[in-house]
């Protein structure tokens, strides 16, 4: 590998183009007209303008971004996060050209992102699933029979349905009888079939992933990431590893991570999802993501193991550098997003001319961003602007250092999240580790009552 | 006496004039619409906003083509409200 083209805008570009740099490879910047003075197009070595600001027409055109790679004479693309970076249909692309696609091969971009698929692999790979029925059952008897197989609190969904429709949670055996029929009723006449699905239904949920990396026939873990503070699906604040996870759910988690890996021979960095019972410590398989997540530096930080760096050593052929035991977690390592968004307005995307721009640094604090200051924030791409990684020994230490590398960021001209990060610092489910992924958004509306 | 209600972007952004690509388009020329009837959706940094008409009336214009880009305050239709 040569020449890298990066498909992507932003920090993470700016990210990859770095870790590109650090191993002698070139690199090759797009971007959009709306970002001809970006950050990641002064830092590449090359830059070609693929199209107009709108994502549609530019970021993700893939003929755009092959005709650049032709032209600038790239061997390698990246994609990042976001954009085209799981789409089966872009790997493939690439590869026909007759380029390395940095990421997993189509076809297991394909299995992973089509959630009944993934879950077949997980079962045969020996990782738990959410328990529940494969297909519909029909009637009541059938459904009290599941439900004992699978455990208490029981969701009911139907199974021709959608969009969160029908949707009933049950305690016991009563429960079901009284809301089988009506639900089944209603399943019935919205979708034309009564058939209802039933999930062991997770009350208190943490959202742990686990980071692969893999190089087609081995894989390894990198230990997990806590990724329960979320606001509508976005997260907000990750860290690893993750506290409120015990020794023995740690290894076996992590172990089947990288079993699932090896099963899709997986090749590149990816992230398994799960989602673990805050009561009974169980632990199940949600999704596979199969591209670098926004969230890796928490794991390199407390690995010192470039994950960027690796997945381009992956793409150019080499084979994994690092034996599972030759891989430790040293200390703690938190990140905050801090967007471009108004907490006091509910959040409004904020977009706009960026002034006076001081970030963080000092010992063990990390910035990745495209932020300087007289930027403009563009109103076409999402709202992040830069995250705050940052790594303590403990995790106490951690939180402290935090607070310090909160204060210090500053960004005049438009309104960020970061004062609110500050604010999530000094609660106390926070200091306990004592939160799950409804933690935030509960936090969030008893907030918002208390100060009209 | 009809007068002339200019429909205005609140925020920068991406204009579209349908929910989703396989839907029909909120309004159209020549339609009559409510106060509160949605004209386009303005999308910035992946958030969708709903614009509303904002007067009852006849929407006679389009200032926009779908997709464009919009800045804050900028017209983006035209109603004659009766």
């Amino acid at each position: 590998m040569k020449r890298l083209l990066v498909a992507n805008r932003g920090e993470i570009a700016v990210r990859i183009i770095r870790a590109a740099r650090d191993l002698g490879i070139s690199t090759v910047a797009v971007h959009s007209t709306a970002d001809a003075e970006a950050r990641h197009v002064r830092l590449a070595d090359t830059a070609v303008e693929i199209g107009p600001p709108q994502a549609g027409k530019s970021y993700l055109v893939i003929d755009a971004i092959l005709d650049a790679a032709r032209s600038a004479g790239a061997d390698a693309v990246h994609p990042g996060y976001g954009f085209l970076s799981e789409r089966a249909g872009f790997a493939a692309a690439v590869a026909d050209a007759g380029l390395a696609f940095v990421g997993p091969d189509a076809a297991v971009i394909d299995q992973m992102g089509d959630k009944v698929r993934a879950r077949q692999v997980a079962m045969a790979a020996g990782v738990p699933t959410v328990p529940g029925t494969r297909g519909g059952v029909e009637n009541v008897e059938a459904a009290v029979a599941a439900a004992v197989e699978i455990g208490y609190p029981i969701m009911l969904k139907a199974a021709a349905g959608g969009g969160g429709r029908g949707i009933r949670v049950v305690e016991d055996e009563a429960g079901l009888r009284t809301a089988f029929p009506a639900a089944s009723r209603e399943a019935a006449s919205a979708f034309g079939d009564g058939r209802m699905y039933l999930e062991r239904f997770v009350r208190r949920a943490r959202h742990v992933e686990v980071q692969v990396l893999g190089d087609g026939s081995d894989a390894v873990h990198l230990f997990e990431r806590e990724c329960s503070l979320q606001r509508r699906r976005q997260k907000v604040v990750e860290e690893a590893l993750a506290p409120g996870i015990d020794a023995a759910v740690r290894d076996a988690m992590t172990a089947a991570a990288a079993r699932l890996a090896r099963e899709v021979g997986y090749r590149s960095a990816g992230t398994v999802e799960f989602l673990v019972d805050d009561q009974t410590h169980e632990f199940f398989f949600i999704e596979m993501n199969t591209r670098i997540q926004v969230e890796h530096p928490t794991t390199e930080l407390v690995t010192g193991i470039d994950l960027v760096a690796e997945q381009l050593r992956i793409a150019a052929g080499e084979r994994l550098r690092h034996a599972q035991d030759g891989i430790a977690a040293r200390g703690w390592a938190i990140e905050f997003r801090v967007n471009a968004e108004d907490p006091a307005r509910g959040f409004l995307p904020s977009p706009g001319k960026v002034g006076r721009v001081e970030l963080p640094a000092g010992p063990w604090v990390r910035v990745d961003t495209w932020l300087e200051p007289d930027v403009t924030v563009p109103p076409f791409y999402d709202s992040l602007l830069a995250k705050v990684v940052v790594w303590g020994e403990d995790r106490e230490s951690a939180i402290r250092r935090s607070r310090r590398a909160l204060a210090e960021f500053a960004v005049e001209g438009v309104p960020t999240t970061a004062g609110l990060h500050t604010e999530i610092l000094d609660q106390d489910w926070f200091a306990a580790g004592e939160f799950h992924t409804g933690t935030l958004e509960q936090w969030l509306s008893d907030r918002e009552e208390a100060t009209p | 006496m009809s007068r002339r209600h200019e429909v205005v972007s609140p925020i920068p952004g991406v204009f579209y004039r349908r929910p989703d690509p396989d839907s029909d388009p909120f309004a159209i020329e020549g339609q009559v619409i409510g106060a509160d009837d949605t004209v386009c959706l303005v999308e910035v940094m992946k958030s969708f906003h709903q614009v509303p008409a904002g007067a009852a009336g006849t929407l006679v214009q389009f200032l926009v083509e779908n997709e464009d880009v919009v800045d804050a305050g900028q017209p983006v239709a035209v109603i004659e409200a009766g």
